[in-house]
């Protein structure tokens, strides 16, 4: 699924998308702890998350993750958004909460991404 | 992969920096994949690297991480100032996690760090002494034969 | 309304602490931050969490959740189960993601 199509199911603003595309997501994670994203086969996959840390977009890098939306409308700080347009990671935000978008997601067709 | 001598260097880390942790990391995702080293292989390094360097960064003073890249392998050391492991058995355990509260609520330390990096290495070694400091010793074969 | 013990059945969750099964699940709320759950869940919610520790409790309690579920095969510590079982909070754990577990509830909650 297109990263335009998601944000569209998601009432999502795309805010960074320094390549210029939309992304083609494959899978979903969606979780808060880092660790946990970098356990599965992330590559393609969109990390929902309600972390608003730059942390967020160096383990999106390691594990080749081309698209973050945050949840819940968190504000993001600046070197955070500025991280993502560095390292080419779409970043996208929504009001709703994660449930609400892992639920639209998946009625979807999206599936989770699997252990690696 | 076109490497004949080994390639090495080094990153500074220092305790506490939130702001720059995962950079070492991420420079040495980039350095290995400039380098040719397979995608798996850039992958499970880069992730093993990162999961180090966090620790160091939750749990100590300052420390190092050094790497070697040769035709054979990656192997990648972190050194630390630290307070070292008290139980590295436990510590091995998923779940289990010393890292304070804040740590927690900055998506870190939910003990899912060293399982994650025995997970992606061929070799992995801890040396702790209490008090004084870790070194932890990841090495990723390059070649699958 | 589903209650508890409806959605144990519904989507299969192991019980690892069984509390008041017949509690009412209004909503949901996922979260791995307990700040954000103490912030933004509301009572009744059933919570998804990757948490193991004895906090997620006292976190329950206080929002009044109706059960904790534990996803990706996490399991709570053992001081978690003993604090659970003193304050009567029903803890589930499932060996599927969160995005998983997550699209499976809404899909029952909403076809209520």
């Amino acid at each position: 699924m297109k990263l335009n199509d998601i944000a569209e199911i998601v009432d999502g603003h795309i805010i960074v998308n320094s390549t210029g595309g939309s992304p083609d997501i494959v899978s979903v994670c969606s979780t808060d702890l880092m660790s946990d994203v970098l356990r599965f086969a992330t590559k393609g996959a969109l990390l929902v998350t309600a972390l608003n840390q730059s942390q967020v977009i160096r383990t999106a890098e390691i594990s080749d993750i081309p698209a973050v939306l945050m949840v819940m409308g968190k504000k993001m700080e600046r070197e955070m958004i500025e991280l993502a347009m560095e390292k080419n990671i779409a970043l996208m935000v929504t009001h709703l909460p994660a449930f609400t978008v892992c639920g639209m997601l998946y009625a979807g067709g999206l599936r989770s991404c699997l252990e690696d | 992969m076109k490497i004949k001598d080994s390639i090495e260097g080094c990153f500074q880390l220092m305790g506490g920096d939130f702001t720059n942790a995962g950079t070492a990391s991420s420079e040495l995702k980039s350095i290995l994949s400039k380098l040719g080293v397979s995608q798996e292989v850039v992958r499970r390094a880069a992730i093993a690297a990162f999961e180090a360097e966090m620790n160091v960064i939750i749990h100590a003073v300052a420390g190092t991480m050094h790497y070697v890249v040769s035709s054979e392998e990656v192997r990648i050391t972190l050194t630390d100032m630290g307070p070292g492991i008290q139980d590295i058995e436990l510590a091995m355990q998923e779940g289990y996690s010393t890292a304070p509260d804040w740590v927690r609520e900055m998506g870190w330390g939910a003990g899912m760090g060293l399982p994650n990096i025995k997970k992606n290495a061929d070799r992995f070694k801890i040396d702790s002494v209490m008090g004084e400091g870790t070194t932890l010793e990841i090495v990723i074969y390059t070649r699958k034969d | 309304m589903l209650k508890v013990n409806d959605i144990i059945e519904k989507i299969g969750l192991d019980i690892r602490v069984s509390g008041d099964m017949y509690k009412h699940v209004t909503g949901c709320y996922i979260s791995d931050l307990l700040s954000d759950v103490m912030a933004h869940s509301k009572d009744g919610e059933l919570w998804i969490t990757l948490q193991t520790h004895p906090n997620i409790v006292a976190v329950a309690v206080i929002k009044g959740l109706s059960c904790i579920v534990i996803t990706n095969g996490r399991l709570p510590e053992p001081d978690t189960v003993k604090k659970a079982e003193s304050e009567n909070i029903t803890i589930l754990t499932t060996p599927k993601t969160t995005f998983e577990t997550a699209g499976l509830l809404y899909n029952l909650l909403r076809s209520e």
